[in-house]
């Protein structure tokens, strides 16, 4: 591996070798002010040629590493960003067994944490990093790491991805935090986003949940918001986790007692600014 | 011919969890967790004492609650074999 | 980190992790060989880096959920299989791990393997797919191939629970030249507790010998061959015949020279308490592909590989056979 690059995310670590030094430095630019990875890390992603001619003849990059997927198809040189973050992905998504992985954006005000849960195109990652522009922490918006022993959540703010309508929300942000526009992706045009200096610097600083959203977004939707009951809550968070059953009775009861403490709700919207009134309604009173 | 007789782990081999009126069960033996609605804790329970019968366990679980149904014992045959597809129960 | 050789040091010396100056490529490489839960079994109670210890718990932790997931599809498939009144013997890992064999510690096992008399295939088959096992593949130039030459049926996975089921009647394939006497095998099955077996200690090295080197092209080797590290340890430590019944059972299969080089293998890498002679020269190859990974977790030395998967598939199949086979894999994957 010619290019390397180190990089800490709230509690993990990971170390992400290259063929090609495009991928790196995009990834250098993108998480510049993030820390290195002291000691070990836990995981290792591998951007390499599938063959040999691969690496100059129309390359295309093979994401490897700790975990793999058997069958993933390569991705042109150009979107070796997104090789990248889907590596680091993958690793979590089969490697990570130290914290209950939640597929959720999660966000914090007053040292308690909301956590945005759903499928995707459910809006949670573009909600999650427009709250953190407007006064909230953004603690991740991929995956929500759920302490085993006391129930916290731990932020993992990697960069934030939007996509196709979303990226309006770029207007007007520091262009120095943005990565590039990358056309023609398996998800149609993306752009990565770093958080902001705040979540950056506090990325080791865990929070107490709150509230579990499930947000829905629609264009033609009126704002609501239901009930949730909470074993409906644990059912759809099982099938948001991808690391659930290997974790056993410790996984089980992280889950139950999450749930069991915890409001969950649904809310529908058909734009952030009355997603954003909706969370303020429902924040509970400190 | 002897009805089948049907048996259950020990309650030890299982950690429940109430959510307003679903168990939530986590199968030790197995590392499953399953979701169970009455009278399916019930059955569980019953058989608690030891293997029965399905209609054993109907009777057992008629002393204290009413099954809604026109035939009970039916009924509680028919729960008796989801448990077992889903291994909480097995036939001896 | 150029090559195995680190790992394969500590795992027969676990005391020496002091040596260790880089840990992510030592952890990169043990995931890459599925020999991550072994180490960290290994370097159990010694004095660590927090960070690291805390990847090894976990990887310990994920061993034991693994075992526990295995033993249950294992209850599960005697649970269906039982009336049939068939013998049901468990192979590799699954079997180590419920005959509660050291080699079953922190070993990540993935489908169950089960090995079953082949007379009794049509209803083994039958019972599975009443109990809820379906077919993973609907093509059926494979199911003919697969029933007619190789050792167990096409793969099934159950539909709830989503896990895989081989159902072998011997252990090579019926196209391999070694024809291991299986009735034997049968007969001589070491009984478990609840109704299922596991193979008799010289057949479980037999089994597990066969599978390292005709098996495959040595892919996952490093962790075979601990697994034969560990298994004669114990063996040997219950039963001192056990040596000499090892070789009389190997010779009655057509594997002792497989059996031979294994140990001998064994004997350099991990320090297996048996000195069965020098390494010859077709060994010393064998050890070159084995430790051939880096601490990226990259399988190197490409051309060695290369040989070892063409070897492989030329014992699996007689020449004419593999060309067919080959030329109808290739005409499919074109169209």
């Amino acid at each position: 591996m010619n290019h390397v690059f180190g990089l800490k995310v709230g509690p993990v670590s990971f170390r992400i070798g290259s063929q090609w030094r495009g991928p790196v430095a995009a990834l250098r630019r993108l998480y510049a002010g993030y820390p290195e990875p002291d000691g070990v890390c836990d995981f290792t992603v591998r951007l390499e040629a599938e063959r040999i001619w691969r690496r100059w003849l129309r390359p295309s990059v093979a994401i490897r590493g700790d975990y793999v997927l058997p069958d993933a198809a390569p991705l042109p040189l150009a979107q070796g960003l997104l090789a990248a973050e889907m590596g680091m992905n993958l690793q979590m998504a089969l490697g990570q067994k130290r914290f209950l992985l939640l597929h959720a954006a999660s966000v914090e005000r007053d040292g308690r944490a909301l956590l945005l849960t759903g499928h995707s195109g459910a809006g949670k990652s573009t909600l999650a990093a427009l709250l953190g522009e407007r006064g909230w922490r953004f603690m991740g918006d991929e995956f929500a790491l759920l302490d085993l022993e006391d129930g916290r959540l731990h932020p993992f703010p990697r960069a934030v991805s939007l996509k196709n309508e979303s990226l309006g929300l770029l207007n007007g942000m520091d262009p120095g935090r943005l990565g590039p526009v990358l056309e023609g992706t398996p998800k149609g045009t993306i752009r990565h986003l770093r958080p902001n200096p705040e979540a950056v610097a506090r990325m080791g600083e865990a929070a107490r949940p709150v509230l579990i959203l499930f947000p829905r977004f629609g264009r033609g939707l009126e704002p609501a918001v239901r009930e949730v009951g909470a074993a409906e809550a644990f059912m759809r968070l099982t099938q948001a986790s991808t690391n659930y059953v290997a974790l056993g009775e410790r996984g089980f009861d992280a889950l139950a007692r999450f749930v069991g403490a915890l409001p969950s709700k649904a809310i529908d919207y058909a734009d952030t600014a009355q997603a954003e009134a909706l969370i303020d309604d429902l924040w509970p009173a400190a | 011919m002897a009805a089948s007789r049907y048996a259950a782990d020990p309650p030890d081999a299982m950690r429940r969890v109430e959510l307003e009126g679903l168990t939530l069960l986590y199968h030790r033996t197995s590392g499953l967790t399953h979701f169970l609605a009455p009278p399916a804790p019930e059955i569980l329970d019953a058989l608690a004492a030891g293997p029965a019968s399905a209609a054993e366990v109907a009777a057992s679980i008629g002393e204290r609650f009413e099954i809604e149904s026109e035939d009970p014992a039916a009924a509680i045959a028919a729960r008796l074999a989801e448990l077992e597809a889903a291994g909480l129960v097995w036939r001896t | 980190m150029r090559d195995a050789r680190l790992l394969v040091r500590l795992l027969a010396e676990p005391d020496r992790a002091g040596e260790v100056r880089d840990w992510t490529s030592l952890i990169a490489l043990a995931r890459a060989e599925s020999l991550i839960g072994s180490l960290a079994w290994r370097l159990e109670g010694l004095d660590l880096p927090a960070p690291v210890e805390a990847l090894l718990e976990a990887a310990r932790r994920d061993g034991e959920a693994a075992r526990v997931q295995a033993l249950w599809e294992a209850e599960m498939a005697r649970r269906a299989l039982a009336p049939l009144g068939i013998p049901v013997i468990l192979l590799k890992g699954t079997a180590y791990a419920a005959a509660g064999l050291e080699a079953g510690r922190g070993r990540s096992i993935g489908d169950l393997d089960i090995l079953v008399p082949r007379r009794g295939l049509p209803d083994v088959e039958r019972a599975l797919l009443a109990a809820g096992w379906e077919w993973v593949k609907e093509d059926s130039y494979d199911d003919q191939y697969y029933r007619r030459w190789m050792h167990e049926l096409p793969p099934l996975i159950h539909r709830e629970r989503d896990r895989m089921i081989d159902v072998h009647h011997a252990i090579l394939p019926l196209t391999a030249r070694p024809r291991p006497d299986m009735a034997a095998m049968v007969a001589d099955r070491a009984p478990l507790a609840d109704g299922l077996f596991t193979l008799s200690p010289p057949d479980m090295i037999v089994h597990a010998a066969a599978h390292l080197f005709a098996d495959g092209d040595l892919a996952g080797g490093l962790r075979n061959l601990w697994d034969i590290d560990r298994l004669l340890r114990e063996f040997a430590e219950r039963d001192p015949g056990f040596w000499t019944a090892l070789r009389e059972r190997a010779n009655r299969h057509g594997l002792l020279a497989t059996v031979e080089r294994a140990v001998r293998l064994a004997h350099h890498l991990y320090a297996t308490p048996a000195n069965w002679g020098q390494l010859t020269v077709a060994d010393r190859l064998y050890c070159r592909r084995l430790v051939a990974r880096d601490g990226w977790g990259r399988a190197k030395r490409p051309l060695t590989r290369l040989g070892f998967y063409i070897r492989s598939h030329w014992l699996r199949m007689p020449p004419l056979l593999l060309a067919r086979h080959l030329w109808v894999k290739a005409r499919k994957a074109r169209r």
